[in-house]
């Protein structure tokens, strides 16, 4: 029989609802201003692009306080525990109904995949974005802080449509593996109720 | 209109401390135009001296930067190609009365044209072909009892017209902006701001500025404080708006500023006013005469001349988008110094400096007007023809290019082999006027988008223009696997559900 635990707290879901609205919709901005399609034109669509971003910054402030205050932050300790065991399991256990080899807690939201993904999407793809993003944002400033000859404007715009790419790719990936919990259903509720059901 | 312009007259005469119907000088039957001028220079004792320091009288100009000895009376155009041999039919458009050959004299104070410039009658023409003197229905008593500042009228009456035609040749200045509205020309609306041309091109002492030959691509000095010295940048929209002129939500666009004229977003089109300037000139094809030896014209559905047998093939443009260029305001012109080659590049008869990392450079609108016409392949140089006239030289009497390239190149004096071929040219026209209401500019996505307004412009990235080619295709590439990957994945669950296992 499956028990429940209280596991993402309300701001930690406030947080990641809001953080999802806001990069989809830097997605779909953003490759508009890349070119790749026209929905909002471009005028409209790099404003919008700008306060989303500045929004997700606010965003973030609130979620980095919040993760050192609360300890969190320990969640996103890399581990090589179990990878071996998770990568198995993704590959051939969730088709012959194998056990999860691992057991959620309170402690340990975050099965060892989760946390080195986690960890990228911090420490690079999320650098890349946003350093990249913010000197796109200042490009007419780059002469008064005497980047000028240091940045061309064709390399921040390379390295944000990387990092870009590196989001949506991503996105696919964890929207698809939030369906891959106890049953297909129980990692969103738990995201959406803050209770998730474990074996 | 007719209101408009009487209370125009009227706040006009309200200004002016001189009522010139009055003047003794000149309430008299002038026998002659130059006569006109003694008159006026019995009061205004020194403006033939400063009008023989312009360029409006000398038409020569020394360029200071790279010493091209340039101005109307030197160099060489694609439409009706050059003065030289051709005097009696192009200064019509002169400062001047009786410059019918090169032995004008330059220094006469009485050929000065006061007139063309400070007629508020309308009343006052220079036909072609009498070398500057006005045509003989001229009221001249009427005329200079009526002198008034310049306007519109009086500037556009050469520079509304030049290349032979109405609006024929800048592309952004002709016949229509004599009475603009708003849509047209935002601050020369007759209707509203109503500035005439010396409204910008305020120069002192009879000198005008703004200059085509040496422009000012990215004047960096801001608004023009009373008590600056230097005035020479007067014409530019910065000497007015300053160096930041947009706010709020277009506040970005100041920051465009230092890499794109104002004129490029500000001017969406140019011809706008109803007027179709020309856009190609064939010089090759002329010749064609009909069976009673006349010069064989062809119009089309609206009436331009698309054919003259004087002249060749023409096409022209109206409402259109210009071309743009990085420029920094550096002119060079091809000149008959110039060695030209058939193959090869399009000889620029003036080409427009300018690069993306000189820093001094803008993008900048441009008419370019293409051309063939006729130059020496042995010589490889341009060639002047002589075709006004009715002698047996003049190409529009005759139609023999040798006899007028020889004649022509005589009075230029330079050397002619006698081989006359066809060569293709360009001339850029910076577009400057015809600014439209700031809700007419261009958006964003006139060039921020494949194939927009600045696809052809080199050295700068342009969001929604550029983009790593081989960084969208691997990225679009991966991200598509990905989505197939958990597709599959996701299958396969599906079909191997409720088996094996618990």
């Amino acid at each position: 029989m499956a028990e429940r635990i209280y596991i993402f707290k309300r701001f930690e879901r406030f947080w990641h609802w809001s953080q999802a609205a806001l990069i989809m919709f830097l997605m779909l901005t953003g490759f508009e201003i890349h070119g790749t399609y026209k929905i909002f034109g471009y005028e409209d669509a790099t404003g919008y692009h700008t306060i989303a971003a500045w929004s997700l910054v606010t965003l973030w402030v609130f979620a980095v306080f919040w993760h050192f205050t609360t300890g969190e932050w320990k969640q996103y300790i890399p581990t090589m525990q179990k990878v071996d065991a998770m990568f198995k399991y993704y590959l051939t256990g969730i088709f012959t109904h194998a056990p999860h080899p691992f057991k959620q807690s309170v402690r340990r939201k975050h099965n060892p995949l989760q946390r080195l993904a986690y960890l990228f999407f911090w420490l690079v793809i999320s650098p890349t974005i946003w350093f990249s993003g913010w000197f796109y944002l200042f490009y007419a400033n780059w002469a008064e802080w005497g980047l000028d000859s240091l940045l061309s404007l064709e390399w921040v715009a390379f390295f944000h449509t990387f990092g870009a790419f590196m989001v949506l790719i991503f996105f696919i990936a964890h929207v698809y593996l939030a369906t891959a919990g106890h049953t297909v259903m129980s990692h969103i509720k738990a995201m959406i109720t803050g209770w998730e059901e474990v074996e | 209109m007719v209101l408009s312009m009487f209370s125009f007259t009227s706040v006009f005469a309200a200004t002016s401390t001189a009522d010139h119907s009055k003047f003794k000088e000149l309430d008299k039957n002038f026998s002659s135009a130059p006569e006109v001028t003694k008159a006026c220079l019995t009061c205004h004792t020194e403006a033939s001296k400063q009008i023989h320091k312009t360029k409006h009288w000398k038409w020569e100009f020394l360029n200071p930067e790279n010493k091209q000895r340039l101005g109307k009376k030197n160099i060489l155009n694609n439409f009706c190609i050059t003065p030289q041999s051709n005097w009696a039919g192009c200064t019509a458009c002169h400062i001047g009365y009786g410059w019918k050959d090169e032995k004008f004299d330059f220094t006469a104070e009485e050929r000065v044209d006061c007139l063309v410039c400070h007629d508020t009658t309308g009343g006052y023409s220079k036909p072609p072909g009498k070398a500057g003197y006005p045509a003989d229905y001229v009221k001249l008593k009427k005329v200079a009892q009526n002198v008034g500042k310049t306007s519109r009228d009086t500037c556009g009456a050469c520079h509304f017209y030049g290349g032979g035609g109405d609006g024929v040749k800048h592309g952004d200045l002709d016949s229509s902006l004599a009475m603009p509205d708003a849509d047209l020309d935002v601050h020369m609306d007759a209707l509203g701001a109503d500035f005439t041309c010396s409204t910008c091109h305020a120069g002192s002492g009879h000198d005008v500025v703004g200059s085509r030959y040496t422009p000012t691509a990215k004047n960096t000095e801001g608004y023009l404080m009373r008590g600056k010295p230097d005035r020479a940048k007067s014409a530019t929209c910065r000497s007015c708006h300053d160096n930041n002129p947009h706010s709020g939500k277009h506040e970005k666009m100041n920051q465009h500023a230092n890499k794109i004229a104002c004129q490029t977003c500000h001017i969406p089109t140019i011809a706008r006013g109803g007027v179709a300037t020309k856009m190609t000139w064939d010089w090759s094809t002329a010749g064609k005469l009909t069976k009673e030896g006349k010069p064989l014209v062809k119009k089309d559905k609206s009436g331009h001349v698309v054919y003259h047998g004087k002249k060749g093939d023409f096409t022209y443009g109206a409402n259109i988008p210009p071309e743009y260029t990085w420029f920094n305001g550096k002119v060079r012109y091809t000149t008959l110094d110039d060695e030209v080659k058939k193959k090869g590049e399009v000889t620029p008869i003036n080409h427009f400096d300018g690069s993306p990392t000189d820093g001094k450079s803008r993008i900048w609108p441009v008419k370019v007007f293409r051309g063939m016409q006729p130059y020496d392949p042995v010589n490889k140089t341009l060639v002047v023809p002589h075709t006004v006239g009715k002698d047996d030289t003049a190409f529009w009497a005759n139609f023999d290019w040798d006899k007028a390239i020889t004649e022509g190149m005589k009075v230029a004096g330079r050397p002619f082999s006698g081989k006359v071929d066809f060569i293709k040219t360009q001339m850029s026209w910076p577009i400057t006027h015809m600014v439209a209401p700031a809700e007419n500019a261009l958006g964003c996505e006139d060039c921020h988008s494949k194939n927009g307004r600045l696809q052809g412009i080199e050295g700068i990235y342009i969001p929604g223009r550029d983009s790593t080619e081989w960084l969208d295709k691997i990225g679009w590439t991966l991200a598509i696997l990905s989505l197939l990957g958990v597709l599959m994945h996701g299958a396969l669950r599906f079909f191997t559900r409720g088996k094996g296992g618990q």
